[in-house]
């Protein structure tokens, strides 16, 4: 079992707890699971990410790795990219993830959610200018269409335009013919997905016990 | 092939009721091929003698010695089947009945309303003294009307949240089911013993028996309150799935207590081997599924030659899971459901969009029809046969089974909570708990128990007041209930494009984190079976095979909608409806008022397919044309087209408020213009080819166009992006986007004359001409009719879809950005 090095005793994972709010195990696990893909060390690289053999087939594999050296993934004001990561920021990526508890108020949903829609936004949002472009719409578009392997590159794009012109109607409401439609806001963004109950959806089941013995 | 099979696995009591099955199957105008075999083989001789007159040509040598009949009546032959299609009939109009008031759907579920009319017929019966048909016995039940039920819940499946809350399901599905049953079955014994209530005589196995009946839950009415008010995906998919798997529990319990009840003494070594039994017959039921389900999918991938009988094979293959399942006594029930999941992914991308519809339509039908009969035989039997009431057996039944079902679903909650990755709260569990309605299986069961359980009568009793309790308290408190509980709900109108690619993408990205941290769990294997179903079983099993995501079916579906849109014009006068319209809503349609569409989801989904609609026909054409039949689809979209411009001209009136409130009802047309604007759009082209005078255009269109569609044409003047940057690769600013130039090409007036569907590319001149002129007339009525409307600003060019090669400079001013910082307006050309 995990718990070994999960105990209370460890002062780092206090401090980890209360920043991540993972329990102690889960910590633990994680912990294991960290130094395992960082080969001991105490950064992991992009590079180790893309050593994940289950990695390797998902189609927005890149976006995700980018996802655990994006600044603004950090809970601190940060922007840009890093090179590597400790186990801290790898927890803290790893924490937008947890899912909710069952007793929230309102206003804490709230806030889980945005702080959910937030990590989905930038993880569209590339070049961090606060909106998602129809060019970066279609590029994560064409990325999740990218293993279908039939589907013609603009398919992918008239379906990304699609969906752009989609945002344009929900967001705008009444646009007059010359306006352009920027690209999609943070706020935009919200009321976009108002529907899709990210709270309930983008949630992992973290273990408390190891199985990381069991998988590669 | 499969048919002979079939009629021989019958037996001869079950022969006679194949006619009947086959007259219901004359009624939908299905399966031909069936109808000419049975009579071949089926053997009548357990019927009337009467009947083996059927399928004789020659019976009547001895009566032609007599004179020749000038007028002869033989209502004994067709008694039988008569009789079966006039029940049918009856039922079918009460549905009718209850939805000419559609607020009585809402309020009371359709089994209420069946069931009483049931009671009030019986009534009627009761006092002229006719005896119902003796239609329902076990055999029928079993071979015929169970599995019609178990198909539909099957193949209407869905399939997503099924297998993200698998687990759960199955969990209260089999396990739920046994606890109620083994709970009841005790308490009642228990009950049993004590003198006062005289049912000393009702032994263990009988009890068990009784409530493993009584366990079932057939949460159709719940179900429909649920869908109605939009509970949240997972207590929804846990009713539906419980509802699915346990009839396969119920029945496997049922037959062993069956046989267990008919034992004198039970030992502890039978009830061990009662257990293994039961993990054979799942399990076993499981194997065969998933066999006839493959063997289907493999067997449609040839069918293209015979789209006649395509549907024929998802419904024989289906019957022959399950009857082989029944010959070998493993859970047919489970064969029936596992086939049904399995075949119905590859069978649907295999068989045309018509067979498909079909498949769809027979399975309701056939369902609904089953369904129905149970419910209106509830009520009739409840009156016309003799009851033994005990009112302590039978109400502590009742109260047993709301007890136990309460508890069994708090126990249950506690354990798999910690397994969830959102855990059930008390809510959902009190919806789990209240959905528990007993219906039409578990009367069928009871009643068709074998005649050597001593109270049967009692058990049937019981059971009526059971179901009839269920449905009608709580089928019909349960809206208001669940209303006020405030049950976490979910938004079920998610039909965009946008919440398809974020639920693709979501999975990407929790299985993604998954791995990261290196767990398996249900992400994990979903991805891979997805992996392994697409490199092995989709070569296998598909004939065309290309990995279609669902986003791309989204697309198309909703494209589809849009084309049905034009069919349901909001005028009312084109009330064609369509085959084609996808029944995933049937049956939430089939029980409550058509839902209406917010006029901005309307034009949200419009938005989109304004601008892709002929693209993407083309396209998804090119894979699909060979599902369609010749030249069918073409003459549809001619007609459409037809229709929508004829219906504008003739009520150009109606048109006339259209810019201050009337924005959506003109919406439904915007994608495929009449002539009018077509017309405009030439013109436009023509000025176009002068030079830039992007406001002497402007000015010129203005008073054709705008006035004929303000809202589309405002709407399509935001996607003209794409289009525009197909049309005029060299001006535009992304030249790495490949032009869907022959798309849109195709797409316009050309396709009007049929050269889209078959890939041509270059749009034929004459056409064109040919219809402009056609419509010219028409434009000029509207225009004329027109001319005091107040006049839009004038920055409406001509919508999209019709003019492929119409790009002018006034085109250039796009919604959608691109990444490229162009000028607006003529800038760019």
């Amino acid at each position: 079992m995990g718990a070994l090095q999960s105990l209370p005793g460890h002062p780092e994972y206090v401090d980890l707890a209360e920043k991540t709010g993972f329990s102690y195990q889960q910590i633990g696990v994680l912990h294991k699971r960290f130094k395992r893909l960082s080969h001991n060390e105490e950064t992991l690289l992009r590079e180790h990410f893309s050593k994940i053999p289950d990695l390797e087939c998902n189609p927005i594999r890149s976006q995700i790795t980018e996802a655990f050296f994006d600044r603004r993934n950090f809970r601190q004001n940060g922007e840009g990219t890093v090179e590597e990561i400790g186990f801290e920021e790898f927890l803290v990526v790893m924490s937008h993830f947890r899912p909710p508890s069952l007793h929230m108020t309102e206003e804490q949903r709230e806030s889980v959610r945005r702080n959910k829609l937030r990590f989905l936004f930038n993880m569209h949002d590339t070049d961090n200018d606060g909106t998602i472009t129809l060019e970066e719409y279609r590029h994560v578009v064409e990325e999740l269409l990218s293993l279908s392997g039939t589907l013609e590159k603009d398919t992918a794009k008239s379906i990304a335009d699609a969906a752009m012109l989609e945002v344009a109607s929900i967001s705008m409401g009444h646009m007059e013919p010359d306006e352009f439609y920027e690209g999609i806001t943070f706020e935009h963004f919200l009321r976009l997905l108002n529907g899709f109950e990210i709270e309930s959806r983008m949630n992992v089941r973290f273990l408390n016990m190891d199985a990381t013995t069991l998988c590669k | 092939m499969e048919t002979s099979v079939l009629f021989e696995a019958r037996t001869e009591r079950g022969a006679f009721y194949v006619l009947l099955l086959l007259a219901l199957c004359c009624f939908g105008g299905k399966c031909e091929p069936q109808e000419s075999k049975p009579s071949a083989q089926t053997d009548l001789s357990g019927v009337e003698p009467f009947n083996n007159d059927f399928d004789e040509p020659q019976a009547f040598p001895d009566e032609e010695r007599a004179n020749l009949p000038v007028f002869t009546m033989d209502y004994p032959r067709i008694q039988l089947p008569f009789e079966f299609t006039l029940w049918v009939l009856l039922a079918s109009f009460a549905k009718i009945g209850f939805h000419i008031y559609h607020k009585i759907t809402i309020w009371i579920p359709e089994s209420c309303l069946l069931i009483s009319i049931g009671l009030i017929v019986g009534a009627i019966m009761h006092s002229v003294k006719e005896e119902p048909p003796a239609v329902l016995n076990s055999n029928v039940f079993f071979l015929y009307m169970l599995p019609l039920i178990v198909l539909d819940n099957g193949y209407f499946m869905p399939t997503r949240p099924f297998f993200e809350n698998a687990g759960t399901v199955l969990w209260f599905a089999v396990v739920g089911t046994l606890w109620n049953s083994v709970g009841i079955g005790i308490s009642l014994f228990a009950i049993c013993q004590f003198e006062v209530f005289g049912v000393q005589d009702i032994n263990l196995q009988e009890n068990l028996l009784f409530a493993s009946i009584i366990a079932t839950v057939d949460p159709v009415a719940a179900l429909n309150v649920f869908d109605d008010i939009g509970v949240n995906e997972q207590t929804y998919i846990i009713i539906f799935g419980e509802g699915l798997f346990n009839d396969a529990v119920t029945v496997v319990l049922y037959n062993m207590f069956t046989y267990l009840a008919a034992l004198p003494v039970v030992e502890s070594t039978d009830v061990i081997l009662g257990m293994t039994r039961f993990i054979v017959v799942a399990a076993g039921g499981v194997l065969f599924g998933l066999l006839f389900g493959f063997v289907a999918a493999f067997t449609t991938r040839f069918t293209h030659n015979v789209r006649q009988i395509e549907p024929l094979f998802v419904f024989m293959y289906s019957y022959l899971a399950y009857l082989v399942a029944e010959c070998f006594a493993i859970s047919s029930v489970m064969a029936l459901i596992t086939c049904a999941i399995t075949m119905k992914y590859y069978v649907e991308e295999n068989v045309s969009q018509r067979s498909c519809t079909t498949i769809r339509h027979v399975v309701k039908m056939m369902a609904t029809i089953s369904e129905t009969l149970i419910f209106f035989f509830l009520g009739v039997v409840t009156v016309t046969t003799e009851h033994e009431w005990n009112w302590a057996y039978i109400l502590f039944t009742l109260l047993f089974a709301f007890i136990w079902r309460g508890i069994g679903i708090l126990v249950l909650t506690q354990i798999i909570n910690p397994f969830r990755t959102i855990p059930l709260n008390f809510k959902d569990q009190f919806g789990l708990a209240y959905g528990g309605l007993r219906g039409a299986i578990c009367f069928a069961l009871v009643f068709t128990l074998p005649d050597n359980i001593n109270r049967k009568n009692l058990f049937v009793t019981a059971s009526v007041a059971v179901i009839i309790f269920t449905v009608f308290i709580q089928g019909i408190s349960i809206r208001p209930i669940v209303e006020y509980m405030k049950i976490r709900k979910t938004n079920k109108d998610l039909n965009t494009i946008n919440m398809e690619v974020h639920t693709r993408m979501m999975e990407h990205v929790l299985s993604g984190i998954e791995d990261l941290c290196g767990q398996w769990s249900h992400y994990y294997w979903k991805d891979k079976f997805k992996k392994f179903n697409d490199r092995v079983l989709r070569r296998i099993l598909i004939r065309d095979n290309r990995a279609e995501s669902s986003i791309l079916a989204l697309y198309k579906k909703l494209e589809l909608q849009n084309a049905i849109g034009l069919l349901d014009s909001p005028l009312g006068d084109l009330s064609a409806a369509p085959s084609i319209v996808s029944l995933d809503d049937e049956r939430k349609e089939a029980t409550r008022p058509k839902k209406k569409f917010l006029a901005a989801d309307v034009r949200k989904m419009q938005d989109i397919l304004a601008k892709n609609m002929y693209k993407i026909r083309q396209k998804t054409m090119s894979y699909t044309n060979k599902y369609n039949l010749p030249d069918d689809s073409r003459t549809r979209e001619i007609l459409i087209r037809r229709h929508a411009s004829i219906r504008r001209s003739l009520r150009a009136e109606s048109f006339r408020e259209q810019p201050s409130q009337n924005i959506p009802r003109s919406q439904k047309y915007f994608s495929l213009q009449p002539g009018g604007d077509l017309e405009s759009a030439f013109a436009l082209r023509r000025r176009n080819h002068g030079g830039s005078e992007d406001e002497d255009n402007l000015s010129a269109l203005t008073p054709r166009s705008s006035s004929r569609s303000l809202v589309p044409m405002r709407r399509l003047n935001t996607i003209k992006e794409t289009g525009n940057a197909g049309e005029q690769p060299a001006a535009s600013s992304q030249p790495h986007s490949p032009p869907p130039v022959e798309a849109l090409d195709s797409t316009g007036p050309g396709s009007l004359e049929g050269s889209s569907f078959r890939g041509r590319k270059a749009p034929v001149p004459a056409p064109k001409r040919r219809i402009s002129d056609r419509v010219d007339g028409e434009e000029d009525l509207a225009d004329s009719e027109r001319a005091g409307e107040p006049v839009r600003p004038p920055q409406l060019p001509p919508p999209r879809g019709w003019e492929p090669e119409n790009q002018g400079p006034r085109e250039n001013e796009t919604l959608l950005r691109d990444s490229s910082p162009g000028p607006r307006g003529s800038g760019r050309s």
